[in-house]
């Protein structure tokens, strides 16, 4: 059963993507399609990039490591479905317009915002083989804690994207906050733990010491 | 020495051996089982969808306008599907759902502020001051979209005529419905209900302006602002207030609920205008529902020649 979890997560992972053309072929994306499948698009990306940056709290605190085996391809994911967001931008908003496009980036920040979430996961997406995490090392898990800042313009971009309602918005922004918190808690408390073993080191010499003064006395 | 016994535990507490040796296993599969459960009620929701039938009873001796635009109308499933009606829900699809046991019957519109006699009509005393006509409008919302409606209604000045305000009346003001027990959007502080719209009293008299109470040759459906809004072709589609209890004249600007939300954003006016960008989007161009290309958003949405006039001497980018 296990053997074959990998590919049943790898078909699921596609099922928006599914949904969509379904829906299309069957005139069912509504009055605006073209709207529906941008804010699909854009939804399964923050969706796929939050479970991304789950998987490591998530593994930790249930013990189950074998989940690291499923954020590459996770992580992949949302990759593919920022690839699908931006096009529909780049050629069923723009019509490929590159004048009008860089006019965007410059000056609405949400689309600049987009933008920078979607450049911060192209270095990732292109070290995400095993060769390139070999190749760079320690610096490779440096590289890719992009996907932190990724992640937290692609919210801000939907929170400057809507009118009124920022119920949606605000949700993506509390996953991802309890998510860094819970790194930001952890470096913490690591951190405390190595201050205190070695503080520990050396408060073992204090007995050490009592303990001979009082053997002399 | 007193040696406690040992806590009990029940042996249907105990965990299998099997279970526990393998535990990763059985995870892997509890959440294959919950991911599958997931898949099969999107399905279902794609397969079995959730349809709102079209109940309108006719009107009866429309006439045609000169108004009217030859271009092809919107359907109506998309007209009544579409809504931006925050008052049941800021989700577009859902107004249609939410509104369907909405009671536009009966129905009272009061008429005070700056006006010789106060009132308070019955919509459908309203309905009968003057003959229907169609008036087939572009409609432009802030958004970026458009659609082609066939409304039914008359000149907004057919009441404003008939109800008298005083000299001192510089504007007029329109109110929806409070009411959150019909319209569950209003428990969510989205805008500050109820929701309020107004005009400069001129473009009030515009005989553009229209008070309207059907569509497509029938009764409004609530989702579309039943049973009586108005409906301003040249302006963005917010400034067509939808469900009216209360038309106020009054001397001062109506502060109008969207720009109060975000006046950086949204002015009075709110006229449709291809060179005063929206602070976040631009409003260039437009999609009408159904064409794949964008189309060049107009000037006045097109009714420059009815309109313009009104706003000689204005600041448009000051005054949007």
């Amino acid at each position: 059963m296990l053997r074959y979890f990998k590919p049943v997560i790898f078909l699921a992972c596609l099922a928006p993507l599914a949904r969509l053309v379904w829906l299309g072929f069957h005139s069912r994306l509504g009055a605006n399609p073209i709207e529906v499948i941008t804010h699909s698009t854009g939804d399964w990306t923050l969706i796929f990039l939050l479970v991304t940056l789950a998987i490591t709290p998530l593994r930790k605190m249930t013990r189950q490591y074998w989940l690291i085996n499923y954020r590459r391809m996770v992580g992949l994911y949302a990759f593919f479905y920022g690839c699908l967001h931006l096009t529909t931008y780049v050629w069923l908003d723009k019509f490929f317009d590159v004048h009008e496009m860089l006019h965007d980036i410059a000056k609405r920040k949400f689309i600049t915002a987009g933008m920078t979430a979607f450049a911060l996961m192209i270095p990732l997406a292109l070290t995400s083989t095993k060769w390139s995490i070999r190749k760079l090392g320690k610096r490779w898990q440096a590289l890719h804690r992009l996907i932190y800042f990724s992640a937290a313009a692609g919210v801000i971009h939907y929170i400057w994207l809507v009118k009124a309602d920022l119920r949606k918005p605000l949700e993506y922004a509390a996953v991802l906050g309890s998510l860094m918190s819970y790194r930001v808690v952890a470096w913490l408390v690591t951190r405390k733990q190595i201050r205190l073993r070695q503080r520990g080191l050396s408060d073992v010499g204090v007995p050490e010491d009592n303990k001979a003064a009082t053997l002399s006395s | 020495m007193l040696i406690k016994k040992a806590p009990d535990i029940r042996s249907s507490e105990i965990t299998p051996k099997s279970l526990y040796l393998n535990r990763r296993k059985f995870l892997a599969e509890a959440a294959m089982a919950s991911a599958a459960i997931a898949i099969g009620a999107g399905l279902r929701e794609m397969i079995v969808p959730s349809t709102t039938v079209l109940a309108g009873n006719k009107i009866d001796g429309i006439k045609k306008s000169q108004f009217s635009t030859t271009e092809t109308t919107t359907p109506q499933k998309d007209v009544t599907h579409y809504n931006n009606y925050y008052e049941f829900s800021t989700e577009k699809d859902e107004p249609a759902e939410l509104a369907t046991k909405f009671r536009t019957r009966p129905w009272k519109v009061k008429i005070d502020g700056l006006v010789d006699k106060k009132l308070e009509l019955s919509v459908d005393e309203i309905i009968k001051m003057a003959s229907p006509e169609e008036r087939i409008y572009r409609h432009r919302c802030v958004e970026g979209w458009s659609i082609v409606v066939p409304w039914i209604g008359f000149s907004l000045s057919e009441l404003i005529k008939r109800v008298n305000p005083t000299s001192k009346a510089k504007y007029v003001e329109f109110t929806t419905l409070l009411d959150m027990t019909q319209m569950p959007g209003q428990r969510r502080n989205v805008l500050e209900w109820p929701y309020v719209e107004g005009l400069r009293m001129d473009e009030a008299m515009n005989p553009l302006a229209l008070l309207c109470f059907g569509m497509y040759g029938e009764e409004l459906p609530n989702q579309d602002g039943a049973p009586l809004r108005i409906v301003l072709p040249w302006k963005y589609g917010f400034k067509s207030a939808k469900a009216i209890v209360r038309i106020r004249f009054t001397e001062k600007e109506p502060v109008n609920s969207w720009k109060l939300s975000a006046p950086r954003e949204y002015g009075f006016y709110a006229n449709v205008n291809p060179n005063v960008d929206h602070p976040r989007w631009s409003q260039a161009r437009e999609r009408r529902l159904g064409e794949f290309f964008k189309r060049p958003t107009l000037m006045f949405n097109g009714y420059g020649d009815q309109v313009a006039s009104l706003y000689n001497g204005m600041d448009l980018r000051k005054e949007f």
